[in-house]
């Protein structure tokens, strides 16, 4: 007898105070995928449209999609480019102005150690956006591919990766970043966009699984086995570009939460290190300060509640324009 | 369909069971307890509360309270004056007579006599007791018998305690150490009742001591409830009807609930609400002088760092720390610049001396660049300063520190905070001599002696000298200053000593901490003492 | 049933050793906790390697990890640094911290899927995207900030709540905690449940139902509730492991002597005894939780049933 097929719930996370450990929706694993072939929706030419190129038609007039993805755009260039609307130097302080408000030349203010809080929050996205997709990169990668093939061969294989991914999710994401980066001394992004991985990859690797196991019990996919299709040509031509989409949408959804644990964890002492400009750091220094200075904690903690909201209304609509239920 | 009724009438249940709960428990809560009761906050103690095991200041507060040793330091001046000594006497600084006085018992009526002090030092001092402090009974006479670096001891008691009467016993020290009577000031020297050793579980969960307070109530991990002991013969008697020490998770919730008016003694007030506290407890805040000194210290054990040049490259370091602003600014002047390796509490008697250390700890930018220059530059380029995250607030200080070397170098990467997330990992790292750059080292002193700022951090192979300088002459100086019998000329050669630290900057001194505190308006009379702990027995509620 | 049931709780056992084989590892490799007991000066060598030895810590790992499952199962969970078995700290934290945790699931529950159910219905319409950017705002702004915020603003400010929880932790001081500790998962709750909601509000099932003419708050929570609940089960259920070990931040803001205090006191002292025991109970929760998640989908769901 197989696993009940709710067993496959896999969009469900620790939800922890950190608040950002949850990485992914439920809601996502409502997706079904229309057996292809469906009378879908044709386009003009009367030519079918495929899922994707309907998906695009629709984003393409959702209010929603299009400012979410110009602020992300707009993120990434100032990612790259931080000097184009800041030009002064986050690492310079005064610690003479510090917790000063808003002046001329600093609309922002200053922080705690003097140092111009716009420079800085224009600076930070750099580590935020590099933190959330090298992040989300890697969940998405390492899950999707062990979760593919646990769904793929079934049997020991699949039992052996849901356990392992029990023995994850047992354990509290913030617990885990507690023990697992206090150890950590370098002061570069990677250790923390590790950890994000080593405890994330379990929540897709459960999506792709789900996916994959509804995909394999298409009519296609049995009847190119039947004609002989190998393991790896079934995985990638047939089952992968019809299982990805939920990825995709949890991934992106999820990339908004990696970027808020990472304030977390500065919270707790061991999230990145200076002279890295992260929002993170400087909204766990400034948090203590929220009496006396909300202006330092401001200006940082909504850059991130903004992007984070970005990559979710991103994930959001994405969704609905693939989940043809909900047209 | 039967199902959905089932489930839906269960979260309904659930529902009401918590609304019922919630207006419930209402009740049960409020009330400050009886009345002349003081709250207070505390931290969960991180060791047995015994006294030779008990290193940090959540346990001392307890002890404080409940122990009276041969000799107490006065909560103002930190002299050392007898409690439970009649008389300490010496003629030749290695053999002691100590007679305890009269009429003292312990809380549960049982006399403290001389086997109460050298039954509890033997204790402390025994390896199998695996005391934290034991090393403080290291200078008595057959230490090395019970406490053997390897290997198993070859006895159980020491051989220079001995009981010579009722409440006469006689101390031989290995070696001379003129001022040793005024250690005994520090809690591992306490003495101990029979029930410590009868039945030591039941007293750990309820400990009897001597002191003016007695345990009522121990919920460990959240509350000591202490009362005044009526029968208290010593002269500083509480004056309120007792203190309730409450667990914080941390000091920051502490403070908001001393602002909420649930709370009457925060004995450390974040650094983060310094800016406010006036506005917020006008004049129910302190701020005084304790004997703690924060410095940097240096691994002397990389090549790096012990270069020819290296004093001159420290120095250089010292010069580009601007105190003045870091202390203003940062502390809200709960730090004063140092300007010594000691601590203003000694007094210039005891050897404090706010000129020593001179320009080398005055902030000159043009000065700095130039030294460190010379000295060779910074090691690889830059500066990491190591410290832990989890206690106290020393990012604040550590990037305000980088800042200033930063601005005085022109360079924004000179010097950044390397954090540690936990203090046994920092501690860890540190004692495998595993640190590369500067640490932040701080000392809160033991006993007011100026040696207690020295010879513990700097002498060859000291218990705190983490860094592991090491410098002959300093040593020399030490050991002459130890045999001076003379206390004046002792204080003396150990400022010769301190200046052989300054004139090689082994460690930077940053700042002298100030203990402070807030409370309600309920109490009056809050002081705190040299060793920045609430003098709780003189508060009085209103 | 049972024989489902059997299976599943088989399958804890390689769970259970797996996660408290990797907590323990992580532990571990954290270092050396002895000098931490020793403040600001180093242990003399005889004394540390005795205090080692007294928490079997100058054995090998694997050593020490079996000696400790032995003693779990004899009931013993070892003792902190400061002398107090561990099982004694679980049993002043754990009544607190579930305490916490049901206020929270009841936020998750009474707000959650009413939100839910209200812009499920309303979908498309103000309410419905003014509830949507409120549970958006509350994701994406990290819970200490939100924690800090409501204890200035109602703590201190306004002098509503008491800001620190009083060590015993009645319910009623634990309502803003547990709200601030739900809020999150409360949004996706929320955001679960309308989905849910407005795909099943257009199934046959519910047409037919509204066809025969029922009264709406009948269609509403004996046809589309129940089966929309499903997600919203699992999500709360599995949430339930979650929120109690989750606790750290939460419970250090607002002064709560639950599990995540002593966790988070655990790990900065590196007791390995108290954090292995803590996350030992935590996993155990959390595979109940799911087991006991995956047989009320049975009792939802009439279609599902488990051999």
């Amino acid at each position: 007898m197989p696993e009940p097929q709710y067993d496959d719930r896999g969009a469900i996370a620790p939800t922890g105070a950190g608040g950002a450990t949850d990485l992914a929706l439920s809601e996502a694993e409502t997706l079904e995928r229309p057996p292809p072939g469906s009378p879908l929706g044709t386009g003009p030419s009367g030519k079918p449209r495929s899922l994707w190129s309907d998906a695009w038609h629709d984003l393409r007039r959702d209010p929603v999609f299009i400012v979410s993805a110009l602020v992300i755009l707009f993120l990434v260039i100032i990612s790259i480019w931080p000097s184009l609307i800041a030009s002064g130097n986050p690492l310079q302080c005064d610690l003479a102005k510090a917790q000063e408000g808003s002046q001329p030349g600093h609309p922002f203010g200053f922080n705690g150690q003097g140092c111009d809080v716009y420079t800085r929050t224009v600076y930070g996205a750099r580590t935020s956006v590099t933190v959330g997709v090298c992040a989300t990169l890697g969940v998405a990668l390492l899950g999707s591919v062990l979760g593919s093939l646990a769904g793929f061969f079934g049997g020991g294989w699949d039992a052996t990766l849901s356990r392992l991914t029990d023995v994850f999710f047992g354990i509290p994401v913030v617990l885990g970043g507690l023990v697992l980066l206090s150890v950590v001394t370098s002061d570069t992004v990677w250790p923390v966009i590790g950890f994000m991985v080593l405890l994330g990859w379990p929540q897709l690797s459960r999506i792709a699984r789900g996916s994959v196991i509804t995909a394999k019990q298409n009519d296609y996919v049995q009847a190119a086995r039947a004609l002989g299709a190998s393991h790896t040509r079934l995985l990638l031509r047939h089952i992968a570009p019809n299982a990805v989409a939920p990825v995709i949408v949890v991934a992106t959804i999820a990339l908004g939460t990696y970027i808020s644990l990472e304030a977390t964890l500065s919270y707790l002492g061991v999230g990145l290190k200076p002279p890295t400009v992260s929002w993170g750091i400087d909204i766990s220094s400034a948090s203590p300060y929220i009496r006396n200075a909300p202006h330092m904690l401001l200006w940082p903690a909504g850059a991130l509640a903004v992007t984070v909201l970005a990559f979710i209304m991103l994930g959001d609509s994405v969704r609905d324009a693939l989940d043809p239920k909900l047209r | 369909m039967r199902g959905a009724m089932r489930a839906g009438w269960t979260v309904c249940a659930v529902a009401v069971a918590l609304t019922a709960a919630a207006c419930g428990g209402g009740g049960s809560s409020g009330g400050s307890g009886a009345s002349g009761v003081v709250s207070a906050s505390w931290g969960d103690p991180a060791n047995p509360l015994e006294p030779a095991n008990t290193n940090e200041v959540q346990g001392g507060k307890v002890l404080d309270m409940i122990f009276r040793g041969l000799k107490r330091y006065d909560p103002k001046t930190a002299e050392a004056k007898d409690m439970l000594a009649e008389k300490i006497e010496t003629s030749d600084s290695v053999d002691f007579a100590v007679t305890v006085k009269d009429g003292w018992t312990f809380s549960n009526g049982e006399p403290v006599t001389a086997a109460s002090f050298v039954d509890a030092w033997n204790y402390g001092a025994a390896l199998r007791n695996n005391q934290r402090n034991a090393y403080f009974f290291g200078y008595i006479e057959g230490y090395a018998d019970v406490h053997p670096d390897t290997g198993e001891p070859k006895a159980t008691t020491m051989s220079g305690l001995k009981v010579t009467g009722a409440r006469t016993f006689t101390v031989r020290l290995t070696q001379k150490f003129s001022t040793w009577p005024e250690t005994l000031g520090y809690a591992a020297f306490a003495p101990l009742p029979r029930a410590f050793f009868d039945d030591h579980s039941g007293w750990l969960a309820k400990p009897i001591g001597n002191g003016p307070y007695l345990v009522d109530s121990y919920a460990r991990g959240s509350q000591m409830s202490l009362r005044a002991w009526s029968g208290y013969p010593g002269p500083d008697k509480a004056r309120n009807g007792g203190v309730d020490l409450r667990v914080y998770t941390d000091n920051n919730s502490a403070y908001t609930d001393l602002t909420a008016g649930n709370l009457d003694l925060v004995d450390d007030v974040p650094a983060a609400q310094l800016r406010n506290v006036r506005a917020d407890l006008g004049d129910r805040y302190i701020n005084t002088p304790a004997g703690i000194i924060q410095t940097l210290a240096f691994p002397y054990y990389d090549t790096a760092w012990n270069t020819p040049g290296g004093a001159r490259l420290r120095t250089g370091i010292s010069r580009a720390i601007n105190r003045e602003q870091i202390t203003d600014t940062i502390f809200q002047r709960t730090r004063t610049p140092a300007k010594d390796w000691t601590s203003p509490v000694l007094g210039a008697e005891g050897g404090f001396d706010d000129t020593l250390c001179g320009d080398a700890c005055d902030y000159d930018p043009a000065e700095a660049k130039k030294l460190i220059a010379e000295g060779g530059g910074l090691p690889g380029g830059g500066l990491k300063i190591t410290y832990n995250s989890d206690t106290g607030s020393h990012k604040d200080w550590v990037d305000a520190v980088c800042n200033s070397i930063n601005n005085a170098l022109g360079d924004d990467r000179a010097c950044a905070g390397n954090s540690i997330g936990t203090f046994a990992d920092f501690r860890s790292q540190i004692t495998q001599s595993k640190m590369s750059g500067p640490f932040r080292a701080g000392w809160q002193m033991d006993y007011p002696l100026i040696q207690n700022f020295l010879q513990p951090l700097y002498y060859t192979n000291a218990s705190s000298n983490d860094g592991k300088w090491s410098n002959q002459e300093f040593d020399k100086l030490v050991d002459q200053a130890n045999a001076e019998s003379d206390p004046a000329k002792a204080v003396d050669t150990f400022q010769q000593a301190e200046r052989v630290v300054r004139d090689q900057m082994a460690a930077i001194p940053l700042w002298y901490q100030n203990g402070s505190a807030g409370y309600s308006p309920r109490i009056s009379d809050v002081a705190l003492n040299p060793f920045s702990l609430p003098v709780y027995n003189e508060i009085k509620v209103s | 049933m049972g024989r489902y049931v059997i299976r599943r709780l088989l399958q804890m056992i390689p769970v259970f050793f797996g996660a408290t084989l990797l907590i323990f590892l992580m532990v571990n490799v954290m270092g050396d906790p002895i000098q931490g007991l020793c403040g600001q000066r180093q242990c003399d060598p005889a004394t540390a390697a005795r205090l080692r030895q007294e928490f079997g810590l100058d054995k090998p790992v694997w050593q020490q990890y079996l000696t400790y499952m032995g003693n779990v199962f004899t009931g013993d969970f070892g003792t902190a640094f400061n002398g107090q078995p561990v099982t004694e700290l679980m049993a002043s934290a754990f009544p607190v911290t579930i305490r916490l945790t049901l206020v929270a699931i009841f936020f998750e529950i009474v707000i959650g899927i009413t939100f839910g159910v209200i812009t499920g219905l309303r979908r498309g319409r103000p309410v419905d995207t003014s509830v949507l950017l409120l549970t958006l705002i509350v994701i994406s702004v990290p819970t200490f900030v939100t924690g800090l915020l409501l204890q200035l603003l109602l703590g201190v400010e306004w002098g509503v709540i008491k800001p620190a929880v009083s060590p015993e932790a009645p319910l009623d001081e634990l309502i803003v905690p547990g709200l601030v500790l739900a809020s999150v998962s409360l949004a996706y709750v929320t955001r679960l449940t309308r989905t849910s909601i407005a795909e099943n509000a257009r199934s046959d099932y519910v047409r037919t139902a509204k066809a025969k003419g029922l009264p709406c708050h009948r269609v509403i929570t004996r046809h589309l509730l129940r089966n929309s609940l499903i997600p919203v089960v699992t999500f709360i259920g599995t949430d339930i492991g979650a929120l109690m070990g989750g606790a750290i931040v939460t419970e250090r803001i607002f002064n709560i002597h639950g599990v995540g205090y002593q966790l988070y006191q655990g790990i900065v002292r590196q007791s390995t005894q108290t954090v292995v025991g803590f996350v030992t109970v935590l996993v155990l929760v959390f595979l109940v939780a799911n087991l006991l998640v995956d047989l009320l989908y049975a009792v939802l769901d009439p279609r599902i049933r488990y051999a």
